[in-house]
């Protein structure tokens, strides 16, 4: 789909082979992350010097406890929007630092030996990733490893009073809102980074973090309270008894994440059939996604909404499979208004068809509808992203010389009036400008 | 479960009747009746909100967490009773007589379980510090004398209500981990009764509902996908005619075969995904040499025979089995190496390629063609024998005949070619009637 005005797009027609189509893993790399790892690593140097030198109180169980936080920093998973977590590791190191006995005996360990414990139970656990080649993500450590430093701090002192000792309603809630504080604690911490990482506004990623942390946090700390409780009812030797429901939940995660990552690629391969079957150019999709995920970003599009964008973008030309042939030269910019929105009612028509989210379906059957058109509602947002990323994307083609760039900019800028969302044109040249910096003259 | 055969209201009637003698028989001495109440509703909980799972008619539910937590701590009557309660599920659904038979299932299993866990010695009621760990021995026994009661039974009432086949196919569900870890469930609950009393139940039910959260979400998505791989497909038919329903059919064959010869239930999911996409190749094959008419050029038969790797290049990147890939690339090969795009022989070929390539063939030749009309099944199995050992793997031949034989094989309807269309292909790649061509000497 192109703009509706003549004008030759540019790109390599012809190539068969797409490129490869990999999001690169965000790397955190700002002040923030630096300034977390540097406390989480040092807190837990100065734990384990001090636990050496005063030797671990109880250490038989402080063993277990850093075997079970080895294991689950093992066993982490990824969770969809390229997050990383251990629920199995957190759940243990939390109700390490929770912990009111163990059968009948109390336990007297140390702030600064939860500190330890769960340091040392996670570097092992990382270990054998690192082995295989895949990065430690020290900021999701550091603010695991921080979290639980957090509960061990408020609860440690008030382990031994009677009040939580003695009555199991009070000490749950207790643990209940540290528990609380502890996660907010994660979910401010990821905030602040992928805030400066990303350049989303803090508001919308905070919701989101709060929207894709909270089933499983809810469950890490549900998990960590029965680990408190069955150890003072089963003792440590049961403990294995207290990993199966967790893996449960784990398992659960674990084949949600993975279909939804292969959603995606099927989205993508999608994308990739319009073509190799040479009806847009190479890599056309997969540009026009990207920039239209940007500009999204740089509006505040909330995560959910930037992943519809992002499929639709992606399959914003499948509705063009149902022309016979690509059209002739592969200037699909000559196909006229009208002819474009019946190409984008057929897209939305296979969309529908698939069952995808009703959305995507609206987002594509919108995206050649004129901004400002007097008989009509207004596009979604995002069909209005679509377009404008698309006509860039047609105009610009794969060429990375920043003066064209600008000057298509100004031309869809020319065009606000009644073509294209002065707004988002306005966001795609911010998008732009950062993305390749004009010289000076 | 439809209209009911005799032999299954009898096995129902079986069932409930068994159920109410265990429970009438007792002995229900000095059985804590507020716990009980409390165990009920836990299990109501936990039936009212099922997860439904493959065979679309059995739903699937932390149930076991409850009843295993009853036998546990009021014992295999008081299990049993709190397995009735399945009956009463607030779940829209289920008929009179499912209700019926779900309760004395569950009865029926949780009592099963609750002998079990005598039978080895583990103790009834709230278990004291001093039963860990040796509780353990006799809860596994218990959770696994239920897992296998429940599907023992379940599958016995889908193979008389539904035909043996989807009896048998819940039966090739293993065990999988999740039962496992809420049968674990149940012996936490026991275990925390001790220290916090009935808010046990809550606790433990915190987390599990968020693992049913997650498999929702996850069912969602897996809906989501696979609609996205119809689209796929329908992609390569909308630019051919003539082929229409190919793919889905021949995905339907694949899986008949890959049953037949008793692959493993994720492997069948695969062969499933790679019969819909096998020919998504074609689409990087110019139309114009889909629907010719009349002798191919030597090009444009290299064309075709190019698609199984275009294909690949489509769907790489698509985290599913490597072994549906290879299948797909490898389609057209043949058993005596004359196949294409690598000429591969016998056991090189892999596994899906030898089995796609006969669903493919026979397909081919029970649909209609612009050149002719659909043969009769008889004739294109006739066909496949006669090739079976040069172009096919006569073990899948085999397979899939039988299958056709037992479970019938649905043709497609006749299509009529919409006005202003090509008339069609002159030549189809899947036909094994047509002669065989290797492109450039040999």
């Amino acid at each position: 789909m192109s703009i509706s005005q003549g004008r030759v797009s540019v790109g390599e027609r012809g190539r068969i082979v797409a490129p490869r189509l990999r999001t690169r893993p965000w790397r955190p790399g700002g002040t923030g992350s630096r300034v977390v790892i540097a406390a989480a690593g040092l807190l837990v140097a100065v734990a384990v010097v001090h636990t050496l030198l005063v030797g671990a109180v109880q250490p038989r169980w402080a063993l277990v406890f850093t075997a079970l936080v080895a294991v689950g920093e093992l066993l982490r998973l990824n969770l969809p929007g390229d997050r990383e977590a251990a629920p199995i590791g957190t759940a243990c190191a939390l109700a390490n630092a929770l912990l009111i006995r163990v059968g009948p005996i109390p336990a007297r360990h140390s702030v600064l030996q939860v500190v330890a414990v769960t340091g040392i139970g996670m570097t092992i656990g990382a270990l054998p990733h690192l082995a295989a080649g895949r990065p430690a993500r020290l900021t999701s450590m550091a603010a695991r490893l921080l979290a639980v430093a957090f509960a061990a701090f408020a609860f440690r002192p008030l382990a031994a009073r009677p009040a939580v000792i003695e009555h199991w309603w009070t000490a749950f809630a207790v643990m209940a809102s540290l528990l609380a504080v502890a996660w907010l604690i994660t979910v401010v911490i990821e905030t602040v980074i992928r805030a400066g990482a990303l350049r989303t506004r803090w508001w919308v990623t905070f919701t989101d973090e709060v929207r894709v942390q909270g089933p499983l946090g809810v469950a890490i700390g549900a998990s960590a309270a029965l680990i408190v409780f069955a150890a003072e009812a089963m003792g440590l030797v049961a403990v294995a008894v207290f990993i199966a429901p967790l893996l449960v939940t784990q398992v659960a995660f674990r084949r949600y994440a993975g279909i939804r990552a292969t959603y995606l690629q099927t989205v993508r391969a999608l994308a990739r059939v319009t073509e190799i079957g040479g009806y847009v150019d190479a890599g056309h999709s997969d540009r026009v996604s990207r920039l239209a995920v940007t500009v999204g970003r740089e509006l505040g599009l909330t995560e959910q909404q930037l992943l519809e964008l992002q499929y639709a973008a992606l399959i914003h030309d499948i509705g063009q499979l149902s022309l016979p042939d690509p059209i002739p030269g592969g200037a699909t910019v000559l196909v006229p208004p009208e002819e474009q929105r019946q190409i984008a009612e057929l897209g939305a028509e296979v969309i529908e068809q698939a069952q995808m989210l009703d959305s995507v379906a609206e987002i594509v059957r919108r995206q050649s509808d004129a901004y400002r058109d007097p008989a009509a509602t207004p596009p979604p947002l995002s069909s209005r992203i679509i377009r404008a990323a698309n006509a860039f994307d047609d105009l610009v083609g794969s060429s990375v010389n920043p003066g064209k760039a600008a000057a298509v900019v100004e031309r869809l800028r020319l065009d606000t009036s009644a073509e294209y969302d002065p707004h988002v044109v306005a966001a795609l040249g911010r998008v732009i400008a950062r993305r390749s910096p004009l010289p000076p003259p | 479960m439809g209209r009911l055969s005799r032999a299954a209201w009898l096995y129902i009637g079986v069932i409930a009747a068994a159920a109410v003698a265990v429970i009438g028989y007792g002995p229900l001495p000095g059985t804590e009746w507020s716990r009980l109440a409390v165990l009920a509703v836990l299990f109501l909980v936990c039936e009212s909100t099922p997860t439904s799972i493959m065979p679309s008619r059995v739903a699937w539910s932390p149930g076991y967490a409850a009843t295993l937590a009853s036998v546990v701590l009021v014992g295999p009557v008081g299990a049993a009773l709190v397995g009735t309660v399945s009956a009463f599920s607030l779940r829209r659904g289920p008929t009179i007589m499912q209700r019926v038979f779900n309760g004395g299932m569950y009865a029926l299993s949780a009592y099963a379980a609750g002998r079990v866990f005598l039978v080895l010695g583990g103790p009834v009621g709230i278990p004291t510090r001093d039963s860990f760990p040796l509780i353990i021995g006799p809860f596994v026994g218990a959770a696994a004398a239920h897992i296998v009661a429940n599907y023992g039974m379940v599958s016995l009432v889908l193979g008389l209500t539904a035909g043996r086949d989807s009896g048998r196919r819940l039966l090739n569900l293993r065990l999988s981990l999740p039962d496992l870890g809420y049968a674990a469930f149940g012996l936490l609950i026991a275990a925390l009764w001790s220290v916090v009393g009935a808010f046990a139940a809550i606790l433990v039910l915190i987390p599990l509902f968020v693992a049913r959260w997650a498999i929702a979400q996850f069912a969602d998505q897996q809906r989501a996908y696979e609609g996205t791989l119809r689209v796929l497909c329908q992609a390569v038919e909308t630019k051919d005619f003539y082929t229409r329903g190919h793919s889905e059919r021949v995905s339907r064959g694949s899986v008949m075969i890959a049953r037949a010869i008793g692959m493993r239930p994720e492997r069948v999911e695969a062969i499933r995904f790679a019969g819909m996409l096998h020919d998504v190749g074609k689409l990087g094959v110019p139309t114009k040499v889909l629907q010719k008419t009349g002798k191919l050029t030597e090009e444009e038969y290299a064309a075709i025979q190019l698609h199984p790797m275009r294909g690949l290049e489509i769907i790489k990147e698509i985290g599913f089995l490597d072994e549906a890939l290879a299948g797909i690339m490898h389609h057209h090969e043949r058993i005596d190496g004359c196949g294409y795009p690598m000429g591969l022989a016998g056991d090189e070929i892999p596994e899906f390629a030898r089995v796609l390539a006969v669903a493919d063939a026979f397909d081919c030749m029970t649909s209609t063609r612009s050149y002719r009309g659909a043969r009769p099944v008889a004739d294109a199995v006739a066909e496949l024998r006669r090739c079976s050992g040069t172009q096919f793997d006569p073990a899948f031949v085999d397979a899939l005949v039988s299958a056709v034989e037992r479970d019938g094989w649905q043709t497609p309807d006749t299509p009529v070619a919409p006005p202003g269309e090509p008339v069609g292909p002159g030549y189809d790649h899947d036909d094994p009637a047509a002669p065989l061509r290797v492109v450039g000497s040999r």
